[in-house]
């Protein structure tokens, strides 16, 4: 029998089959842990009591959340209309060049609530500059955005390199940085959302760019389900053919989903350049592009899904360094690996227990 | 040194950072022909790099590293197939998720049984495959200009460097020659004629998905047995995706393909050999330029000024059997 076609109750698809698949993947990567001679139990409670355990922990937790949400609103995005941007990742990196552009230029004369405005501004221009060439060739040329657009992040990183190496280097150091901005151009933590909670941040970065990582997520909201861009953007991800006999222009919209994208993208830089390291460095984004993906799959690229999601790879980010630390066995990469396992479950093998459960639900429903 | 020895010398390692191109690009050449994208290329030639340094490291048995490597290869090639065919899953995450879990694994598990930070223990000379010089070079080393080349280039390289270029007309022979080639090229352009004709989509394309599984495990066996003497991690460095471009700049065809991979090569050995050397009027090249230049010259062909690139028309889209 073809399951497929068969309509299945909301809580079913959107709560059961996600619920199962993120089982699965820790399933695995529990597996992966035993495997290697270690008690996956133990490096759970482990985890947990790094990430969550303390106010500096939660505070770390929060500041790779804040990297994910960015990223994966961008990645959720591109899907709402039909677009795999797997490069989210390119995009934050020379978002970061635009964020730091603006704080080198004016942490000398202004406070850091006039840079901040500039700097998202230029973060997303350069986030959506980078995204602009892969969406121009996919909507007027038809080369498939996948591959562009992991094309242009290997050019990207190229480029950064070349210019944090020869240009924006610090004359007589070996570093390939910019310098440290001044007050000005670094942004404020959220020690005091933390007091609020009777909780004591200490040295962890978690800064005023979770604040604008929220205030994206209700924007994004509004933009795809409450305004007619959203509504052209989604239909033209249900069926490109449908969108343009209903005459949604195609590359437009396919231009503007990925500008919008690439410029949350961009954003994230803020978190990491202005937020915490206070300089652009080499290699700042460190995967968060990738990680955008595993989050908007398991968000089911809708905003609230991204924040849980984002927070739970936070978890695994903050809480993985403390397993690496009391666990040598278990080295940071097992990340890696659980992202890896959350992809594969939650986004490739999305319906594997679908007919299963289609076939157990009728046969429940026809009993009753 | 004059200028035919630099020369040679840039030919050679051309030669040399060539074989896991084409390799990669072939092993994509037959999955995509066949209707299913692979990003996983990458990943695949990862994991095959880490099974078989690991393999010929205990076994100190270059050939059993082989084995190896094709065989985990090949075993996330069928977890591609069972999630984009088989589940119908979205071809290009399931790739994406290939690579991530490789490029963890392999550390994690290194680290767990190796204990030097994700590498593998250097090989010894027996554990790997070591040059072949080909016969005549003596003979032939008092010509210019034939002589250098051949003793350099042509000769000199391990046993999977020829395998390498032996690949290319093997599987252009398979592809446009077997009846095997013509039903893998068909369930890419058109599955749904090739179901009617009463042939599997489901088999064929598990098949193009193990020739690529195989294939890929030549290169990642190639990078860590071979080239070097060990699983250094994140050794595959990209090599996957310059061969997804090589292959779709040679426009999805096997011999193309070889041609694609050589060019990229070369950038790669050309941007070696000019680290720290300056050109006259224009001063020291970056050497980033040569590594973004294979990316870049993708897109232009994408962008469609070299000629037209199309691919597979099926390419991407799982198969949906009518009932």
């Amino acid at each position: 029998m073809n399951t497929a076609s068969l309509p299945l109750p909301g809580w079913i698809t959107f709560g059961l089959i996600p619920l199962i698949n993120l089982v699965l993947a820790f399933f695995f990567s529990g597996l992966v842990v035993w495997f290697i001679g270690e008690n996956p139990f133990d490096a759970l409670a482990l985890m947990l009591e790094g990430a969550l355990g303390s106010g500096e922990g939660i505070g770390f937790t929060l500041y790779f959340a804040t990297n994910f949400i960015f990223t994966g609103l961008s990645v959720a995005v591109a899907i709402h209309a039909g677009l795999f941007n797997i490069g989210s990742e390119g995009q934050a990196y020379v978002g970061g060049l635009g964020a730091a552009l603006v704080a080198l230029s004016l942490d000398h004369y202004v406070p850091w609530y006039v840079t901040m405005p500039f700097a998202i501004l230029g973060a997303a221009l350069f986030g959506a500059g980078w995204a602009f060439i892969p969406a121009f060739l996919q909507a007027k040329r038809g080369s498939h955005i996948v591959i562009t657009t992991i094309m242009f992040n290997f050019i990207g990183a190229a480029l950064m390199v070349y210019l944090l190496v020869n240009v924006l280097i610090v004359p007589g150091k070996m570093a390939p940085e910019t310098r440290t901005f001044l007050e000005g151009g670094q942004l404020p933590k959220l020690d005091w959302l933390m007091a609020l909670f009777g909780l004591k941040l200490g040295p962890a970065p978690f800064n005023v760019s979770f604040l604008v990582a929220l205030v994206m997520c209700v924007v994004v909201w509004a933009l795809i389900w409450r305004t007619k861009l959203g509504y052209e953007m989604r239909t033209l991800g249900v069926s490109p053919s449908a969108a343009v006999y209903a005459g949604i222009p195609y590359a437009r919209t396919v231009i503007i989903a990925m500008l919008i994208s690439g410029g949350l993208a961009g954003m994230m830089a803020l978190n990491p350049v202005l937020g915490s390291s206070g300089r652009l460095q080499v290699e700042f984004v460190g995967g968060a592009g990738f990680v955008g993906i595993a989050v908007s799959l398991m968000g089911r690229n809708h905003p609230a899904g991204i924040i849980l999601a984002a927070i739970l790879f936070g978890i695994l980010y903050q809480g993985g360094d403390w397993v690496s630390f009391e666990m040598p066995n278990i080295t940071r990469e097992m990340i890696v690996v659980i992202q890896g396992l959350v992809i594969l479950f939650a986004g490739a093998l999305e319906y594997m227990a679908r007919p299963a459960l289609a076939r157990l639900y009728y046969s429940m429903a026809r009993k009753a | 040194m004059d200028f035919f020895d630099i020369l040679v010398s840039i030919l050679g390692s051309t030669i040399r950072l060539s074989v896991p191109l084409v390799f990669t690009a072939l092993a994509g050449l037959f999955s995509e022909r066949a209707g299913v994208f692979d990003i996983g290329l990458e990943g695949k030639m990862l994991a095959a790099a880490f099974s078989a340094a690991c393999v010929a490291y205990i076994t100190a048995s270059p050939w059993l590293g082989l084995v190896a490597g094709i065989g985990v290869s090949v075993a996330f090639s069928l977890l591609h197939g069972f999630a984009s065919i088989t589940n119908r899953g979205n071809q290009i995450v399931s790739g994406v998720a290939i690579n991530f879990v490789v490029a963890g694994l392999t550390i994690v598990l290194g680290q767990a049984w190796f204990g030097q930070g994700g590498r593998t223990p250097q090989l010894l000379p027996q554990g790997r495959f070591s040059p072949i010089i080909l016969p005549g070079v003596e003979a032939l080393r008092g010509i210019p200009v034939i002589g250098p080349l051949y003793a350099n280039v042509i000769s000199g390289n391990n046993i999977l460097t020829y395998m390498a270029f032996l690949a290319v007309p093997i599987s252009w022979w398979i592809l446009y020659r077997t009846r095997f080639g013509l039903r893998l090229r068909a369930v890419g352009e058109n599955p749904g004629a090739v179901d009617t004709a009463g042939i599997s989509v489901t088999w064929l394309r598990y098949r193009a998905v193990i020739c690529a599984g195989i294939l890929c495990g030549f290169s990642g066996t190639y990078l860590a047995v071979a080239q070097s003497a060990a699983f250094i991690k994140d050794m595959s460095a990209g090599k996957g995706y310059i061969a997804l471009a090589a292959l779709i700049f040679a426009k999805w065809k096997p011999v193309p393909v070889m041609f694609a991979c050589l060019l990229f090569g070369f950038l790669d050995a050309f941007a070696n050999f000019m680290q720290g050397k300056s050109v006259p009027l224009i001063g020291e090249v970056p050497v980033q330029i040569f590594q973004a230049l294979p990316y870049v010259l993708t897109c232009i062909l994408l962008a469609g000024f070299i000629g037209v690139a199309n691919p597979p028309k099926a390419g991407g889209v799982p198969y949906t059997k009518e009932r």
